[in-house]
């Protein structure tokens, strides 16, 4: 029988889901630690100090977030209006280039917080349009947005390497990266945030990227729930002919809200190059932009959602570092493999434990 | 099995008894049906009919009760065992491959081994008899999507008779069917009967249970409330059983007063999205005050040109003119600015998105209008006041804007639409299947609706493959048959005369 349609409590469908899936994925973990010789329990104690143990730990946590909300944020959009944008690493990659520029540009003349707007634009501006040609494919040609959004990653590093190599090296040097921006172009970090709680921040880059990635979740929010675009970005989503009943513009509404989901990939690029190295380097992305798909899918593509499991991804990146800088025989793969397992329960098998659940509120819950 | 005249009964249930999470399907159901005969099964949508008949093939299980197949109690976990107890099943949506052959299909999952070539030929000659001893003809190597619908369900018919089955179960089998066709049908399933097999028919149409069944049953809201000898019954008996209450059948309206013409369709040519011309070159005028109505089977062009008409589709050639003014390939949103309204065919798929609250798909096509927020803003407290006037002027239940639109019945999805675009007061309104999956007592609503608006002096233009709504609503009919208008009747002209220029025989 099937119980798909039963109607659960949203504690449950919210927070005891994700809850128990997670557990799951955990538990594998520590069979697999359990596997090559390590204690389970020192591993996910290890991993969980490293991550939220100090100042420091939570500082690279909520880093590793910021960059995992935007990307988070970036395939949600997307995803609303049935798109499957594959396409965040690259448009975050190019939108490093837009964020740069600007600081190039301004950071001898004017203080981070001039700066930034127009880095933020920047960033948004060289992300949508790294979308624009897969969307303006998808929604004129009917080319299917996951392979051209792929194949834009490829485009979108190689560019990047020519850019950076022949065009934005510094003269003289060999790393193919701009200078170091000036205070000028740089985002402070939030250390008064994390000393606000009493911890130290220490060498984290934790900075105020982190605050534009919340405000840009509220903004998200507003534009999916409460405007008419966003009712059409989730009409075309639901139901593509009810789109077409409704007089919904498929072509326009694709490539806005390819443009939309762009703009917000291309600004993750700020916390790394403008909050945390201060220069555009080579492959700064780091993986940020698949991951997003992972948080978007887990977080139900909504923003508090994608917070929440932006943090948990914060929390595996930090503390899985920490872990194999402690226990050498757990390596960066065997973090990678822990994710995957997380991103297996919370995100593939959502549904698993369903109707289990279903059965035991049926019996208990409803008096 | 002798046939003695104290042979067990063919079917018997006893207490069956199944609930989906809250909504309990089947009360406590006791059903016997005697060998030889034909039972009709009636009710609204969502009485319960589908479930029962899916717990007898084996799709679902109850969670009390027992099923005895000629007197023997029998479990029917899945389908195979139903084959195995003789019973056999014939789908709304028919199940065949559209691209194999009549006896690649019968044969299909009763193989007989890994190569074909024996299976095969046993078909073949089973086939041969089984058409001698029925009646039913097809030619087994014609391919299924060459066959009209007809024969295609004479296919599935054989399927079941090819794996034994003693019991049939057809589940709204004339839905696809001309008249004609459906009168076929039942010569058919008399002769069934008359070799002994038992025929359980489950249908909502009223006519076909008076035509042709021996005994019915009736259920509602889960339980089955009677069950009748047909002769000893009547339809208005009937349909006071399936909804509980008195109901008018019949549409009560006035002449109609058509005045300015409104809707104009010249040389009217679409194309499917497999470029196979589905309307031909079609002309008609809608006027103001009247209620054209479109008869015609299923796939003969109706739905095509509904959308070219409501913006859905682009025409091929022709022009179409709104007021005089040619509005010919404009979109849905342009026309809705202009004053049509659309009641899709399909409610499911374009009238309404089903993941949406009530609320949301009260304001669909409508939901740039200043009146639900400024800007580009969308502002959810207008649109919820605005759903709750709806809900309180149609009834819909339950009254709860908030509440995710799939969780709404089939009549009250439909009425959400209803609502929508008549509230609107369109110019035109173009309605496809108004009543389709929907309950009686919603009909009736739909029905005085529809005519409320003609009334009041709006035009409205009826699809329907209803041949009893289409002459019960209409002012003018116009048939289409293979793409054309092949000729306009007024609506007291005979259900056979239609029927037959449905099928394309008479104009």
């Amino acid at each position: 029988m099937s119980t798909a349609s039963v109607p659960l409590p949203n504690w449950i469908t919210y927070g005891l889901m994700p809850f128990l899936n997670l557990v799951v994925a955990f538990l594998i973990s520590g069979v697999v630690v359990w596997f090559i010789g390590e204690s389970p329990l020192d591993a996910v104690t290890l991993l969980l100090q490293g991550a939220l143990g100090n100042g420091e730990g939570i500082g690279f946590t909520l880093y590793y977030a910021t960059n995992f909300i935007f990307t988070g944020l970036s395939v949600a959009v997307a995803y609303h209006a049935g798109l499957f944008n594959i396409g965040s690493e690259g448009q975050a990659y190019v939108g490093g280039l837009g964020a740069a520029l600007a600081s190039l540009a301004l950071d001898h003349y004017v203080p981070w917080y001039v700066t930034m707007p127009f880095a933020v634009v920047g960033a948004a501006i060289f992300g949508a349009a790294w979308a624009l040609i897969p969307a303006w494919l998808q929604a004129k040609r009917g080319s299917h947005i996951v392979i051209t959004t792929i194949m834009f990653n490829f485009i979108g590093a190689a560019m990047m390497v020519y850019v950076l190599v022949h065009v934005l090296i510094v003269p003289g040097k060999m790393a193919p990266e701009t200078r170091v921006f000036l205070e000028g172009g740089q985002l402070p970090k939030l250390d008064w945030l994390i000393a606000l709680f009493g911890g130290k921040i220490g060498a984290a880059p934790f900075n105020v990227s982190f605050l534009i990635a919340l405000v840009m979740c509220f903004v998200v929010w507003v534009l999916i729930w409460r405007t008419k675009l966003g009712y059409e970005i989730r009409t075309l989503g639901a139901s593509p002919t009810a789109a077409i009943y409704a007089g919904i513009p498929y072509v326009k509404t694709v490539i806005i809200t390819m443009l939309i989901s762009g703009g917000l990939a291309g600004m993750m690029a700020l916390n790394p190059v403008l909050g945390a190295s201060a220069r555009l380097q080579v492959e700064f992305v780091g993986g940020a932009g698949f991951v997003g798909i992972a948080v978007s899918l887990m977080g139900r593509s909504h923003p508090i959602g994608i917070v929440l499991a932006a943090i948990l991804f914060g929390v595996l990146y930090q503390g899985g570092d920490a872990l194999s800088f402690d226990m050498p025989k757990i390596t960066r793969d065997m973090i990678v493999v822990i994710q995957g397992l997380v991103i297996l329960f919370a995100g593939a098998l959502e549904y698993l434990f369903r109707p289990a659940i279903v059965r035991v509120w049926q019996r208990f819950g409803k008096a | 099995m002798s046939p003695t005249p104290t042979a067990a009964p063919a079917i018997e249930l006893i207490g069956i008894d199944k609930k989906f999470g809250a909504v309990h399907a089947n009360k406590n159901i006791n059903l016997t049906v005697a060998k030889g005969s034909i039972h009709g099964i009636i009710g609204e949508n969502g009485a319960g009919k589908s479930t029962l008949m899916s717990i007898l093939y084996g799709f679902y299980h109850a969670d009390a009760g027992s099923i005895r197949i000629n007197g023997e109690t029998t479990v029917i976990d899945d389908s195979q065992a139903a084959i195995t107890a003789g019973i056999g099943m014939v789908h709304q949506h028919f199940m065949l491959v559209e691209n194999f052959s009549v006896l690649e299909n019968v044969i299909l999952g009763v193989e007989g081994g890994a190569l074909l070539g024996g299976g095969v030929s046993e078909a073949r000659s089973a086939l041969k008899r089984l058409e001698a001893d029925y009646g039913l003809e097809v030619d087994p190597d014609a391919i299924i999507e060459e066959l009209p619908v007809g024969l295609q369900q004479r296919v599935e018919i054989l399927k079941a008779l090819y794996r034994g089955a003693e019991i049939l179960i057809l589940d709204e089998p004339t839905g696809v069917l001309t008249p004609a066709e459906a009168d076929h049908l039942f010569k058919i399933l008399g002769v069934l009967r008359d070799q002994g097999k038992t025929i359980v028919l489950i249908t909502h149409k009223l006519r076909e249970i008076m035509a042709i069944t021996d005994t019915v049953s009736v259920m509602r809201r889960g339980e089955m409330v009677a069950t009748r000898r047909t002769t000893e019954t009547t339809v208005e008996e009937l349909a006071e059983l399936m909804v509980g209450r008195r109901v008018l059948l019949h549409v009560e309206k006035g002449p109609a007063a058509p005045s300015d013409i409104v809707l104009s369709v010249r040389n009217l040519t679409v194309k499917d999205g497999r470029g196979v011309t589905m309307v031909d070159n079609v002309s008609f005028d809608v006027r103001a005050g009247e209620v054209v109505g479109i008869a015609g089977v299923a796939g003969n062009g109706q739905s095509e040109l509904l959308e070219a008409i409501t913006g859905i589709r682009k025409p091929t050639s022709g022009e179409i003119l709104f007021h005089g003014k040619p509005v010919t390939g404009f979109d849905s949103a342009r026309l809705r600015a202009l004053g049509l309204g659309h009641i899709p065919e399909d409610r499911h798929h374009m009238g309404l998105v089903l993941g949406f609250e009530e609320s949301e798909n009260s304001v669909l096509g409508y939901h740039r209008d200043a009146r639900y927020g400024r800007g580009p803003l969308l502002d959810l407290d207008a649109c919820r006041e605005d759903a709750k006037t709806k809900i309180e002027k149609y009834d819909i239940r339950p009254p709860n804007c908030r509440l995710k639109t799939a969780n709404f019945s089939g009549g009250n999805q439909q009425k959400i639409v209803v609502a929508r675009e008549i509230e609107r007061d369109p110019a035109l309104l173009v309605v496809g299947q108004p009543t389709r999956g929907v309950d009686i007592g919603a009909i009736e609503f739909i029905h005085r609706r529809l005519i409320a608006m003609r009334d009041a002096g709006k035009a409205v233009l009826l699809v329907s493959v209803e041949l009893d709504e289409i002459r019960s609503l209409s002012d003018r009919i116009l048939v289409m048959f293979a793409g054309h208008v092949v000729g306009e009747k007024t609506p007291d002209t005979g259900e056979q005369t239609l029927g037959l220029m449905m099928a394309g025989i008479a104009a």
